[in-house]
């Protein structure tokens, strides 16, 4: 572990306020601007969202000057202006639909930051977390297999990855990710001697020796266990992709990758040939325009996803001037789409850049904390926001095969918008402590 | 570890990046493609979802956008749908656009670059593109009256405004409620639609200005007479008027309408002719011409043109080449001349403007949607097929068509009416196609008209253009009058 040669004094917290105001601009504007489309717009309720989102910032803001005071100071910012940009979407697909689901992601994301403002406050040191390793080995792989029980799993749409607690729907391999990264993190910085150093070499390449194989093939097979019988190729890839992206982190043996890899794409490509609803993902992937494959259904939602974006063009339609509506599950799976339509593809260029900077936020964070434990779950957390966003916005423009992710912090979503307030509250807990730390150096 | 991190870093900027190129590729490269995909039913929407400007008639709006509660947003209404669709057209989510709703698309729909300006205020104030509205010529009070009379009989009836060219009436029979193709549930529209395909009638074809278009017959002699007078005859030139016309290399011959002689001598002045409608005085005079000259005339007067009106108007034909015995036929509009209502309108009012023939138009002005107008049609001169003075002698000649001769069922009390019957041949079999064209008041021409009744309508074979046509006209003529009294005209 190198030490950091940045030189920051400030904490940044001072920053983080101005950007924080323009998000908020971006935010209750965009709100307003779809309840003027929609021709609801009243000053009194905008203004009243306008003073609570001020008031959930300022709550964040003030708790990181309290228990984080050396925090990032772009996380928050960037994660506060997509989730409103998302809640802002969302209620103008509320008004083509006559649906509220705007009104309950926004109640979603009061709680997510309440969550974010408790974890920071209990969690004083992430490094505890590593106390808890095997533990949340065994909570993130329940909750990823929960929803297979019996009388407690729900199946929609052909996936079967939620399950109902007292009548509401909840998705728990949203948090069991969260479990998973922070079990990866604490078994790969005690093993990653073993893991990276022994073993054969062949062909210039160190490769593992079979008994260390074990943890890799168990995940391996528990990302199969996903796809085949929750029928749910994202959350499989996404939870593959985190482990095969810690173990390089941790190991630096990029034949972990190639053989991790060589595993999933066997798998996957067993899968896309015999379960049918694999298959049928694929199909509508490599042919989604065919006249066939149009008409029966299976490619029609991407394909209405393509027509949105396409008519949205460079500079978009305008928010609450398009027809995102048109697409089915234009709030959830499909508001990459919505968004691209309404907002143009400089509003999507937009929106990814606010992920990458989140992203790399993360990875500067592992990069400038001092504790391997740390390291790896500040990287681990951001290779969950990049692939997930990856999957998600990949599916939708056809990069990947679709499948049934969210897009962090934009859709609508209970499970997934507070799973990913709790990523941004470890995030910047790690994060606290890089900054310090590299402070600490320069002083 | 700080390695492997940075290094994941970059390979998640690259994925970041591909994602960047698909919506690159999507959003603008495929753009066109997607967006004109026929599975894309957002460009339709797009397109139908707009406040699409009302088309208005004497001020009060036929077809308008009403908002309505299905995902196009608005539903095109009409009032007297069926009485003004030969102008307006129709406008359909399966079937698009015709009539004015096609040729006006762009300002209906608001894309036109006449309102640039009005575009660039709506970005400003987020507001949505709203369609300019567009007034036409017509006039609803003649307009009901031509429908009126020529009831469910075929055919058509157009009247012009002689110094102006504005088409004040358009009538075509049987026509169509262009609400039944307007609905927003296309397999009911799909029905509507071959059901008016599959009347034998034709209710979707305009006649007044397309179609078939017809043999002008008699109502052609005044093109004849036109030429004429060019050449240096008088009303009173004496013309060579036999019971019965030999017609050269053929064992053809013309006679005139039912059998009998123009004059005991077989001679008689053109002006006796065209009153009485001489067939075998106007086949000669034809031949006397020589069809070149008659060409000319009818093609200063338009024909063999296409205009538009901006409605595409078919061009009316003429002969190419005939021979003698052609000519002759030619000449009283048989053979292969054929003629638009509007043409023969266009005629009556070129002669009524002292021979200067006004283009015609049906759009008067268009307004931005906040009513200002930005644009009103500007008459402009088409051709001038006469002089003054031809124009002046064919007009009194055409006077006594009405006063005592063919046309006297389109006399008005008061009012002196200049006219020309016409009762086309179809064939052995089939009744004549009757014809009036006219224009009034004679000496100050407020209204030319030009009126076709297909088969001789109600009458059958008993009909002729002085019978059944001629009151037709008259009723138009009249209401026209009435108006320019009023000063509404």
């Amino acid at each position: 572990m190198a030490t950091v040669s940045e030189v920051s004094v400030r904490s940044g917290r001072r920053s983080e306020l101005t950007l924080m105001a323009l998000a908020w601009v971006i935010i209750v504007l965009a709100l307003a601007l779809v309840d003027y489309h929609a021709a609801y717009l009243e000053l009194v309720d905008i203004a009243i969202y306008g003073g609570a989102v001020a008031g959930l910032m300022l709550a964040a803001h003030i708790t990181l000057r309290r228990v984080a005071p050396s925090a990032d100071p772009v996380l928050l910012p960037a994660v506060f202006a997509l989730n409103g940009v998302g809640i802002a979407e969302i209620r103008r697909i509320d008004y083509a639909e006559d649906t509220s689901f705007g009104t309950q992601q926004m109640i979603w994301a009061v709680l997510g930051v309440a969550i974010m403002i408790g974890v920071l406050l209990v969690v004083r040191d992430h490094r505890k977390l590593r106390r808890y390793t095997y533990t949340a080995g065994v909570v993130g792989l329940v909750l990823y297999l929960l929803p297979l029980v019996p009388g407690l799993g729900i199946t929609v749409n052909g996936a079967r990855i939620w399950i109902s607690i007292a009548g509401n729907s909840v998705q728990p391999g949203e948090f069991a990710k969260i479990a998973l990264v922070i079990f990866f993190a604490g078994y790969l910085v005690t093993n990653r001697d073993t893991l990276a150093l022994a073993g054969p070499k062949v062909l210039g390449m160190r490769f593992p020796r079979i008994r260390d194989m074990g943890p890799l093939l168990i995940v391996w097979l528990a990302a199969m266990l996903i796809m085949v019988y929750e029928r749910d190729l994202g959350a499989s890839l996404l939870f593959f992709s985190i482990f095969l992206g810690m173990l390089y982190v941790a190991t630096e043996r990029f034949s972990w990758v190639a053989i991790g890899m060589s595993l999933f794409f066997v798998g996957g490509a067993f899968a896309a040939l015999t379960v049918p609803h694999v298959r049928s993902r694929f199909e509508a992937w490599l042919n989604a325009l065919d006249a066939n494959v149009y008409s029966s259904g299976t490619s029609e939602q991407l394909v209405r996803g393509l027509f949105g974006m396409a008519s949205g063009g460079l500079f978009g339609t305008g928010l609450g001037e398009g027809r995102p509506d048109l697409v089915p599950y234009a709030e959830s799976d499909f508001i990459i789409a919505s968004l691209g339509e309404e907002l143009g593809l400089t509003g999507l260029m937009a929106i990814l850049t606010l992920y990458i900077i989140i992203v790399q936020r993360a990875f500067r964070t592992s990069i400038g904390v001092r504790d391997g434990f740390g390291k790896l779950l500040a990287a681990g957390l951001g290779v969950t926001i990049a692939v997930q966003v990856f999957i998600v916005v990949g599916g939708v423009t056809r990069v990947i095969p679709l499948t049934g992710l969210t897009a962090p912090f934009l859709a609508y979503g209970g499970s997934s918008l507070l799973a990913n307030w709790l990523v941004v509250a470890l995030l910047l807990r790690v994060s606290d402590q890089a900054r310090r730390s590299s402070e600490a150096v320069s002083a | 570890m700080n390695e492997p991190a940075r290094r994941v870093s970059v390979v998640v900027l690259i994925l970041f990046l591909a994602l960047m190129a698909a919506a690159s590729w999507i959003q603008v490269v495929n753009e066109e493609t997607l967006s004109q995909d026929p599975r894309n039913v957002r460009t339709l929407y797009r397109e139908y979802g707009n406040f699409r400007g009302p088309l208005v008639v004497d001020g009060e709006s036929v077809v308008w956008s009403e908002p309505s509660n299905d995902s196009f947003n608005y539903q095109r209404t009409y009032t007297d749908g069926s009485l003004y669709a030969a102008a307006t057209g129709f406008y359909s989510i399966v079937y698009g656009r015709s009539g004015l709703e096609q040729t006006e698309n762009e300002l209906l729909n608001g894309s036109a670059d006449s309102l640039f300006w009005t575009r660039l205020g709506n970005l400003f104030s987020g507001e949505q593109q709203q369609g300019a509205s567009v007034e036409l010529t017509l006039k609803s009070s003649l307009q009901q009256v031509a429908a009126e009379q020529l009831g469910d009989q075929r055919g058509a009836v157009i009247a012009l405004a002689p110094e102006t060219g504005e088409i004040l009436a358009m009538v075509t029979s049987p026509t169509y409620d262009p609400a039944l193709l307007a609905g927003h549930d296309s397999s009911v529209v799909n029905e509507n639609y071959q059901s008016l395909l599959n009347q034998d009638d034709g209710p979707l074809i305009n006649r007044a200005i397309a179609g078939d278009t017809y043999p002008p017959g008699s109502t052609f002699k005044l093109i004849d007479a036109a030429a004429a007078l060019e050449a240096g005859y008088e009303p009173d030139t004496e013309l060579y008027a036999p019971t019965e016309l030999d017609l050269p290399q053929s064992s053809n011959t013309i006679g005139n309408y039912g059998g009998e002689a123009c004059s005991s001598d077989d001679s008689m002045t053109l002006e006796d002719a065209l009153r009485i409608s001489c067939n075998t005085a106007f086949a000669d005079l034809g031949m006397t011409l020589q069809w070149q000259v008659i060409q000319r005339k009818a093609e200063s007067f338009g024909w063999t043109d296409k205009i538009d009106v901006p409605l595409s108007v078919t061009a009316s034909r003429l002969p190419e080449d005939p021979d003698e015995a052609q000519t002759a036929m030619s000449a009283i509009g048989q053979y292969d001349v054929r003629s638009t209502p509007l043409q023969m309108a266009m005629v009556a009012a070129a002669i009524a403007n002292d021979g200067t023939l006004m283009k015609p138009y049906l759009v008067d002005s268009v307004r931005a949607p906040d009513l200002q107008v930005i644009d009103v049609t500007e008459p402009e001169v088409y051709s001038t097929p006469m002089t003054r003075s031809d124009a002046n002698k064919l007009t009194d000649m055409m006077v006594t068509v009405v006063d005592d001769g063919t046309g006297s069922a389109a006399r008005i009390d008061g009012v002196e009416v200049a006219g020309k019957t016409g009762t086309a041949e179809t064939g052995q079999d089939t009744p004549p196609h009757a014809w009036f064209v006219s224009f009034a008041p004679a000496d100050d021409p407020v209204v030319a008209v030009a009126v076709v009744v297909e088969n001789g309508g109600s009458m059958g074979s008993e009909a002729t253009g002085g019978r059944i046509a001629a009151p037709i006209a008259k009723a138009v003529m009249q209401e026209a009058i009435r108006l320019d009294g009023e000063g509404d005209l």
